[in-house]
């Protein structure tokens, strides 16, 4: 299409035809993408290659301490005076070495069948066999402590050689001291991260992939470690959540999973929109008391929601104060059924949700429509624009420019908004099957997995859809949202 | 023709005044209703609070104001504990020591200050005290709120120690009038002040009360009602996570946005993925690896400030937003006058960063007050461990409902009305983190 075609069209067909640009362009970008990620995979696998080769030359052209290094690690850097790092090394490899003997290896050789001794009642006694659950977390643990020494051993390597040259060169090798100098200066960074990362591997990465390993397995209620082992079954899971059928949750699945993005979107752009008028409403020149007002709807993110949320479904329980004083005032004559009723359940999540949700999206527009600057608005009243027309023209796309990363960073809370529901409605009522509720979202229905039915094989399996869903509709935004920020530009 | 023209504009000046009037009576109707709307639960709630368990239903009821107003409720949530009487006397011990002490270090610093110079032994007195002070008071705070015993006469001559220091610190951070640059890296040391020396006896006397309830804790504990138990590991699990977590957060984030390393993107990108994650998909493991570690059911609250802290390295998307707005030039010109990477963070960018480290630290604050799910997990049915959230969320749904709804709304007034008073005064804070936070994604 010519430029000039495009910019004769109205603000609809302009979308319209963006959203068709994007889709049709969407198989030349996914195979892009599938051609990227060859190049990257060949790419990995070439540096791979010279890295092996590197191997070799420097093993070739190393001194005595550099081909001790490949045996002992850190040895190397001992015998060039470096004893910080020699130690360190040495002291890893010696950990890394009585880990897999004691502890390691038993687990790894075990992770292919996720063990076979089934534990038995001898007369009065328990024999314990194989704990799959251990075995699944140690060998995890173990693949990725076998990486960690394969990395630090070729850094080993690395530092000997470049040892080697600064010695060649005549230069001094950086004393211990001076080494644990520059952890407060040139490699600060690695003082800084340390701990986090530590923190995040464990209690974040591992369990993460533990639980994406458990969703091919049969983990359940019946396969409870250490009394029944589980073992690993393939696509067996995906299959049961996805499909139709008497024993599958796919119908469930799909009703979940359409009341999860409905809600996401209500509970995203419903408060969005009402939270940016309650915002000019209040900015509007001569409202008096800006800030009480403000600190009227800000109670709401004050107080703890536990108690709020829990005091306000009590207010809108079958005999809570709602229903009893609208039966007392003659406005309904049958109670009114907030929890009880799919259709009611849901609408009143979402009311109640603007109540919670407004009041930050006030604060955000507050602080984004003092930004705008104010000659803009006085060029358009001389102009002769009403509010409408300004609100349209220059108010909304500076706000939706500016707070555009934020809806999808939204978008994706309320995908995982735990809480609002769970403090709420606990999703119900109930009557799905897979013991998921009207008002269940892909993370209660996960957490009732989790807890009370211990099935935690359909528990992972929920997991990794929701990580599918949020990644697709993350990627699809990013293509489509048309500023992607310089990073630096703040700078 | 210049008549005519004002002659003409001035009944359109009226009418748009008239429709200016209009609109703001329209505006302040909306908002009029919406704060009715806004506030009327929580006056419900504190209404329904008053409604005694004893005389009245403590149930649901269909009228809302109780028909006596008792504090029974709330006196069912202190039943069994001496936290009054114990507050009371703690408070009163904790003030006059803290008068003597003030009165003292006063008296002492002004026969000091007549003298020139700064002592050596004041600066020795001031090092070691204030290292010992920091070590001493985290090990007695956690002593105090969890009521350990602590292990006898090690714990008892280690305050002891501690308090001698904080006296011989105190007297010298009086006494010494110089800038020093030792007594700015103390945090709250306030200098630049005409009423310089009443802040610094005013500080003192603080921490001389807080010191004294502390020793008060120890010599005769509190004993907890269910509720109060709950209360405290709260406040422990919340107060732990705002210094560690904060911690955490800033170092990484400074180190994301000021310094530039191999893998910088790649940890950015990571943490972007493993964020798509489900936090709750995670939760057996990680009660599994707490179990390991002896960190479940009674012994819950260690436990969560675990995981509270440990992955929060990944929140640091609006802290690295505000240091990305601080100008590198100022890195630049201290690092040209030779200071190292660390000293420019400590020296430089953390006082800049104040308000992203206040709102930092309130986050990290207000958080476990309302975390149910981790909390109930970990907790695992041991009401020891629980936190006010699980607490009381079994009060209203899986106990006697009809009788404890009263005084859930007590325990859930005690819970608010702290809470809600630390963010209103700290909103300024808030609004700038999340405003920030939004604009830059």
């Amino acid at each position: 299409m010519v430029d000039l075609n495009y910019l004769k069209m109205s603000k609809p067909q302009k979308f319209a035809y963006n959203f068709g640009k994007f889709f049709k362009a969407l198989p030349g970008r996914i195979g892009g993408g599938f051609v990227k990620l060859g190049r990257a995979i060949a790419g990995f696998f070439k540096a791979f290659g010279l890295s092996v080769a590197d191997l070799f030359t420097t093993f070739k052209n190393g001194d005595w301490k550099t081909r001790l290094s490949y045996l002992i690690m850190g040895s190397g850097s001992m015998a060039r005076g470096q004893w910080g790092r020699g130690l360190l090394f040495f002291l890893f490899q010696t950990v890394f070495n009585l880990y897999m003997v004691n502890f390691g290896m038993a687990y790894l050789s075990k992770l292919g069948t996720l063990g076979t001794v089934a534990t038995e009642k001898v007369g009065r006694k328990t024999v314990y066999g194989d704990n799959s659950f251990l075995i699944l977390l140690y060998g995890v643990l173990t693949l990725f402590f076998v990486l960690a020494f394969i990395y630090t051993w070729r850094v080993n390597i690395k530092q000997n050689k470049i040892a080697q040259q600064i010695e060649a060169s005549g230069k001094k090798l950086k004393s211990t001291k001076e080494d644990l100098q520059s952890l407060m200066d040139s490699q600060f960074h690695k003082t800084l991260l340390a701990l986090p990362t530590l923190g995040v591997f464990v209690f974040t990465i591992l369990p993460i992939f533990f639980m994406i390993l458990v969703a091919f397995t049969n983990f359940d209620y019946n396969h409870q470690p250490p009394a029944k082992l589980f073992t690993w079954v393939g696509f067996e899971n995906f299959k049961q959540l996805l499909s139709s059928g008497s024993a599958s949750y796919g119908d469930t699945f799909r009703q979940v999973l359409f009341w999860t993005l409905v809600w996401a979107f209500f509970a995203t752009f419903l408060n969005y929109f009402l939270g940016m008028f309650v915002a000019i409403m209040i900015n509007k020149k001569g409202i008096k008391l800006k800030k009480m007002w403000r600190t009227i709807l800000v109670m709401t993110i004050a107080i703890p929601q536990f108690v709020s949320l829990l005091y306000v479904s009590k207010m809108f329980a079958a005999d809570g104060l709602i229903n009893t004083y609208l039966l007392k005032w003659g406005i309904i004559h049958e109670k009114i059924p907030f929890w009880t009723d799919p259709g009611w359940a849901r609408f009143t999540i979402i009311l109640i949700n603007i109540w919670i949700g407004i009041p930050y999206l006030m604060l955000i527009a507050t602080g984004i429509l003092m930004n705008i600057p104010a000659d803009l608005y006085e060029s358009a009243r001389i102009d002769g624009a009403n509010a409408m027309q300004m609100y349209g023209k220059i108010t909304l796309p500076y706000m939706l420019f500016v707070t555009g990363p934020y809806l999808l960073t939204s978008f994706t809370g309320n995908i995982n908004n735990f809480n609002v529901i769970f403090l709420l409605s606990q999703g119900r009522p109930m009557g799905l099957a897979g013991n998921a509720g009207s008002t269940d979202l892909l993370i209660t229905w996960l957490y009732r997995m989790t807890v009370s039915d211990t099935n935690y094989k359909i528990a992972a399996v929920i997991g990794i859809m929701v990580f599918v869903v949020l990644a697709v509709i993350n990627l699809v935004v990013y293509n489509l949202i048309p500023s992607v920020k310089n990073e630096e530009d703040f700078q | 023709m210049a008549e005519k023209n004002t002659l003409a504009a001035q009944p359109k000046l009226r009418s748009k005044k008239g429709h200016e009037r209009r609109t703001n009576g329209t505006i302040y109707t909306v908002l009029t209703i919406m704060s009715i709307i806004w506030l009327v639960p929580f006056v419900f709630l504190v209404l329904q609070s008053f409604r005694s368990y004893k005389l009245e239903k403590g149930g649901m009821v269909d009228y809302l104001l109780p028909k006596h107003f008792s504090l029974d409720n709330y006196a069912f949530l202190f039943e069994g504990s001496n936290f009054f009487s114990w507050c009371g006397k703690a408070i009163l011990v904790g003030l006059i020591v803290a008068a003597a002490a003030t009165l003292l270090i006063h008296l002492c610093g002004k026969a000091l200050d007549k003298r020139e110079g700064e002592d050596k032994g004041a600066r020795i007195l001031m090092i070691g005290g204030s290292l010992l002070v920091a070590f001493a008071a985290l090990v007695a705070l956690t002593a105090a709120l969890q009521g350990f015993a602590l292990a006898g006469k090690a714990g008892t001559l280690l305050i002891a120690l501690a308090l001698f220091m904080l006296v011989g610190f105190l007297m010298a951070k009086v006494y010494l009038k110089q800038d020093s640059k030792l007594l700015r890296s103390i945090p709250g040391y306030v200098v630049e002040d005409k009423h310089e020396g009443a802040k610094k006896l005013c500080t003192l006397a603080l921490e001389f009360l807080v010191l004294s309830i502390i020793i008060q804790h120890m010599l005769a504990p509190m004993t907890a009602s269910q509720y109060v138990r709950w209360y405290i590991n709260t406040l422990t699990i919340a107060l732990f996570t705002a210094v560690l977590q904060t911690a955490i957060v800033l170092s990484v984030s400074y180190a994301l946005s000021r310094l530039r390393f191999k893998g910088r993107k790649l940890i950015m990108n990571s943490v972007l993925v493993l964020g798509l994650f489900p936090g709750f998909l995670t939760m057996i493991t990680l009660y599994f690896l707490l179990k390991q570690l002896g960190l479940t059911q009674a012994n819950a609250v260690p436990g969560l400030i675990l995981i509270y802290c440990a992955s929060s390295g990944m929140g640091y998307y609006i802290s690295k937003g505000f240091f990305d707005t601080i100008p590198k030039s100022l890195d630049e010109s201290a690092r040209i006058d030779g200071a190292t990477r660390f000293q420019v963070f400590l020296k430089i960018i953390m006082p800049l960063a104040k308000p992203i480290v206040i709102y930092t630290v309130l986050m990290a604050f207000m958080a476990p007050w309302g975390d149910y799910v981790f909390a109930s997990y970990v907790a695992f049915g041991d009401p020891k461990g629980y936190n006010v959230a699980v607490g009381l969320y079994n009060w209203v749904n899986t106990n006697d409902f009809q009788n404890y709804f009263t005084r859930f709304c007590a325990g859930g007034v005690l819970v608010a009305v702290p809470i809600t008073a630390l963010f209103l005064a700290l909103q300024k804070y808030y609004v700038e983190g999340v405003t920030g936070g939004a604009v830059k994604g």
